[in-house]
């Protein structure tokens, strides 16, 4: 490799990681904005227009605050962990592409790449919990990783099913591949898949289990203040960003699909708009579940992974081999796709233990109540 | 529309019908039954207590299934500790009163017959250092631990506190 | 303690005890709960309370008897209202006094609202305890108008001192009617809109249907009373079992669950909001001019005697206990507090659940620590 070459690679990633760093800010502002929307008010409205500058008034706020160390933290862990989440966090985006050649390297096994290098933040969580002697935080390190075997599996195995489609594992290639038809279309089980494997991935409502205000408090970040839970923060919307953009390329269909008719640097730009706004697209619909879902519990997360993402993500899998092996038209796929996800959501709607319905409440007129004492516990009168 | 909203001065109907079956069944010639304003009030002494409260709750007949409130007054010399009872099923309603001298507290607990009573006994024990024999926590409830004193009573002074 | 210290010699693990409060999010004041887990499960729990302990009962000794309101309103001080009434019933109980009608009807229309407003609060915070963050929101924006509507009539939005000893403290404003009826059409919507935002989310049901079923016997033997024991399945409310006030008079419902799960204490507080609302509807229509403060001397005077008085709270049967020794202080004055009673109950609800049904159970108590502690 020669020095200029090496020259580009350090330009190119200080680029990235000021591009995200903006993104970051921008997608802070984005999601206050958009969740206030949802919830009837207006949001940062104080520093700059609409509150445009206030991602900035944080950054100055967060980083000039007092870092505090509490006096039982394992030292190093307690420094490192925000180290071992951001790395990973930046690290993916060597090889997420941005168009055909904007990319800092692509690499032939891309998605090999991006599932090893995702599970590894999951080890700061850890030390963060455990570095920071903090009960609620120990607590909420070792959700994360129990949170993690359950959704990993489905997390690869909905890549895999694309990658079987594009056979490639070059993300490159996969969009170009999708330049005729999105995977969206041909998968949407393996979307759904990602999707909600994605969301447990970034801990976002509803699987938002191991920084759980209410529970645990904020789990490993309790004890984190000033610069270190920025860099926290920051690793945490650079995920975010992450994903959607995963989901953009893998699923719908990145900057190649629907084609655009133009040619040259009006081609160039445009797709990548494109590629854009969905990103922006499924980072509003991550927000937009955020703002109106609870959260599940850490069981149900669990058995959600390994009784429903598991067994249906293998399904995907073999659905798309055969399909692949025999030449078949992707319509099938889509027709087995939807009847698979039409399955899914009657089983979880049919949930055994929960009576869906309203009556398990009965309304007793006060007028016949008043003069009718219950007999024995549990006698009623219904109006 | 006739104020029944005010005025209910005397026992209503389930509670008169009480009143006429309570003396059978509790079997204690000695108690005075009275009644004040619309509750029907029954003084005890303390080592009854237990016993007839047991009976009210188990008898059909009184089937006190709730306790509603259980409250000490401070009158100087004396304790009164005041249980009131309802039933869910009955929907009648009457006071236990037991007076403890002052200097000697104790009575039992009934927190095994209605498990509501361990709070407010252990409140009781709190702020008027009030014994329940065999209650199964009696700690401090609302008060710290260290806390030196019963607040609840009269001879406690309430301006003059110290800052805790 | 470092967590280190958690780990024996031989390796095997020991439960960990936690201490969630007095400093947590979702203890709805100064509560603390030692939790005693093994991983995730909850083995042993132990309830502290205390924090809020301001020795009102004892402060009321020292008060007048009119003074006493205000110490009630900071008892339970999300229905502020509601106690107020509790207290004031119980002295013209031993007054004896007749309440004019007019003072019954707003008495009632108000306190209604405060018991929709304090369900609006249960709405929100409850959706903040399993996770959602739009619920609490939705909830305070109804809670605002009608803290707004109480400012105009009583002049406070929370310590309202408006309810009086033989009345209320004074007639409603001329525009109450109009701006009441405003609000009342807003609530409709408004409760139909939460019923739809949280009701039937999938998570939401996951996470609360059948969690820490409590039976009618524990139920009762607990002392828990209000929507917890509702849940239960037992047909019981202060207002029908010893109807007070004016209450007869309206034609409203009780709300019973079945299961006593924390999913059926919170659909039983929703359909509260509607039940009161038709409460406060049927009281516009009755509604008369009139006096709103019955003849009585200006300083409050007792007869020597006591009484108890139930009223059914937001949170359930809130008693006051009155004893009067004919001096112008009461006695001695004891609340009843219904949160009291029901945070009894938590001991045995939290045996064997998850830490984050902890959060859950508790939340569907709805305790205020003002009215806990005193």
């Amino acid at each position: 490799m020669t020095w200029e070459a090496i020259g580009w690679y350090v330009i190119g990633a200080f680029g990235l990681f000021i591009f995200l760093s903006i993104t970051v800010m921008f997608l802070t502002w984005i999601e206050r904005k958009f969740l206030a929307r949802i919830q009837q008010r207006m949001g940062p409205m104080r520093v700059g227009p609409h509150g445009t500058l206030q991602p900035i008034a944080d950054v100055i706020k967060l980083i000039t605050k007092e870092d505090i160390l509490p006096s039982w933290t394992d030292k190093p862990i307690y420094w490192l962990a925000p180290l071992a989440i951001f790395i990973p966090a930046i690290a993916i985006w060597v090889t997420i592409p941005f168009s055909e050649t904007l990319v800092l390297q692509n690499l032939d096994l891309g998605l090999l790449y991006i599932a090893a290098i995702s599970v590894l933040s999951v080890l700061g969580l850890v030390m963060a919990g455990w570095g920071s002697a903090n009960k609620y935080s120990m607590l909420g390190g070792l959700r994360a990783v129990g949170q993690l075997i359950s959704y990993e599996i489905p997390f690869i195995m909905a890549i895999l099913g694309v990658a079987i489609l594009s056979q490639s594992l070059s993300l490159i290639d996969i969009v170009n591949d999708q330049s005729a038809i999105a995977n969206i279309i041909v998968q949407p089980l393996g979307f759904l898949i990602f999707l909600a494997a994605g969301l447990a991935e970034l801990g976002r409502t509803p699987f938002d289990i191991h920084h759980a205000e209410s529970e645990v408090v904020g789990g490993p970040f309790v004890e984190y203040s000033g610069a270190h839970w920025a860099i926290i923060q920051l690793a945490e919307y650079v995920n975010t960003f992450a994903i959607a953009a995963l989901i953009a390329i893998l699923f719908l269909g990145g900057w190649s699909w629907p084609s655009m008719p133009f040619t040259g640097i009006t081609n160039d730009f445009l797709s990548l708009v494109w590629f854009l706004i969905k990103i922006y697209a499924v980072i509003l619909l991550i927000f937009w579940i955020r703002g109106t879902f609870p959260r599940l519990r850490i069981d149900q997360l669990m058995s959600f992974g390994w009784k429903v993402l598991v067994p249906v993500s293998f399904i995907n899998i073999v659905f798309t081999a055969i399909i692949r092996f025999y030449n078949l038209h992707w319509s099938i796929l889509t027709v087995i796709s939807l009847i698979s996800i039409g399955i899914i959501f009657y089983l979880i709607y049919k949930t055994p233990q929960k009576s869906r319905k309203k009556d398990s409440i009965r309304i007793i007129s006060a007028k016949d109540a008043v003069n009718n004492p219950p007999k024995n516990y549990g006698d009623i009168n219904v109006r | 529309m006739e104020d029944q909203a005010n005025k209910t001065t005397a026992l209503n109907a389930a509670s008169q019908k009480l009143l006429g079956i309570l003396p059978s069944i509790l079997n204690q010639p000695t108690l005075q039954y009275r009644t004040n304003i619309d509750e029907l009030t029954v003084n005890l002494p303390g080592d009854l207590v237990h016993t007839i409260c047991k009976i009210l709750k188990t008898h059909t007949d009184t089937a006190f299934d709730y306790l509603t409130c259980l409250s000490v007054v401070d009158y100087e010399d004396i304790l009164e500790i005041n249980y009131h009872l309802f039933s869910y099923t009955k929907r009648h309603k009457m006071v236990l009163k037991c007076e403890l001298k002052s200097t000697d507290p104790t009575i039992s607990s009934i927190s095994n017959i209605w498990r509501a009573a361990n709070w407010f006994e252990r409140e009781a024990h709190d702020l008027f250092g009030v014994l329940f024999e065999d209650h199964p926590s009696l700690d401090r409830l609302l008060l710290p631990d260290d806390f030196e004193g019963n607040p609840g009573l009269k001879s406690y002074p309430l301006h003059e506190y110290k800052e805790w | 303690m470092k967590i280190s210290e958690n780990i024996n010699e031989s390796g095997s693990t020991v439960d960990m005890l936690i201490n969630m409060g007095p400093q947590h999010p979702s203890t709805h004041g100064v509560f603390r709960l030692v939790l005693q887990l093994d991983g995730e499960l909850i083995v042993d729990a132990e309830p502290h309370i205390g924090y809020l302990h301001r020795g009102s009962e004892k402060l009321c000794e020292t008060e007048s008897y009119s003074q006493v309101v205000t110490l009630f309103d900071r008892l339970d001080y999300v229905a502020n209202l509601n106690s107020e009434l509790a207290y004031c019933m119980a002295v013209e109980k031993l007054l004896e006094l007749q309440i004019p009608d007019r003072a019954w009807y707003i008495r009632t229309i108000l306190c209604e609202l405060n018991r929709i407003s304090s369900h609006m609060l249960f709405y929100g915070v409850y959706g903040l305890d399993v996770g959602a963050m739009t619920p609490v929101l939705y909830g305070f924006r109804e809670r605002e108008r009608i803290q707004s509507l109480f400012e105009q009539v009583t002049g406070a939005r929370m310590m309202h001192n408006y309810i009086r000893i033989g009345g209320v403290k004074e007639d409603t404003p001329p525009e109450f009617n109009e701006n009441l009826h405003a609000v009342v059409l807003e609530l409709e919507k408004a409760i139909e809109e939460c019923d739809e935002l949280l009701t039937q989310n999938e998570a939401f049901l996951a996470r609360t249907k059948n969690i820490s079923c409590l039976t009618i016997e524990d139920a009762i033997d607990f002392g828990v009373t209000g929507p917890i024991l509702r849940s239960t399945g037992l047909v019981e409310d202060v207002r029908i079992s010893e109807p007070y006030g004016i209450y007869d008079r309206f034609d409203f419902g009780i709300p019973i669950g079945s299961t006593g799960d924390c999913w059926d204490r919170y659909y039983i507080r929703m359909q509260e909001m509607r039940e009161s609302l038709s409460i406060i509807k049927q009281a516009i229509k009755q509604m008369e001019p009139g006096e709103v403060q019955a003849k009585m001397r200006r300083i409050v005077r007792p007869p020597k005697g006591e009484c108890f008085v139930r009223t059914e709270s937001p949170r359930g049967d809130l008693g006051v206990f009155l004893v009067s020794d004919g001096s112008q202080n009461p006695y001695r004055v004891k609340v009843r507090a219904p949160s009291f009673a029901n945070l009894q109950a938590i001991k045995h609800m939290l045996e064997g659940v998850y830490v984050a049904d902890a959060v859950v159970i508790l939340g569907s108590l709805d305790i205020v620590l003002g009215e806990v502690d005193r």
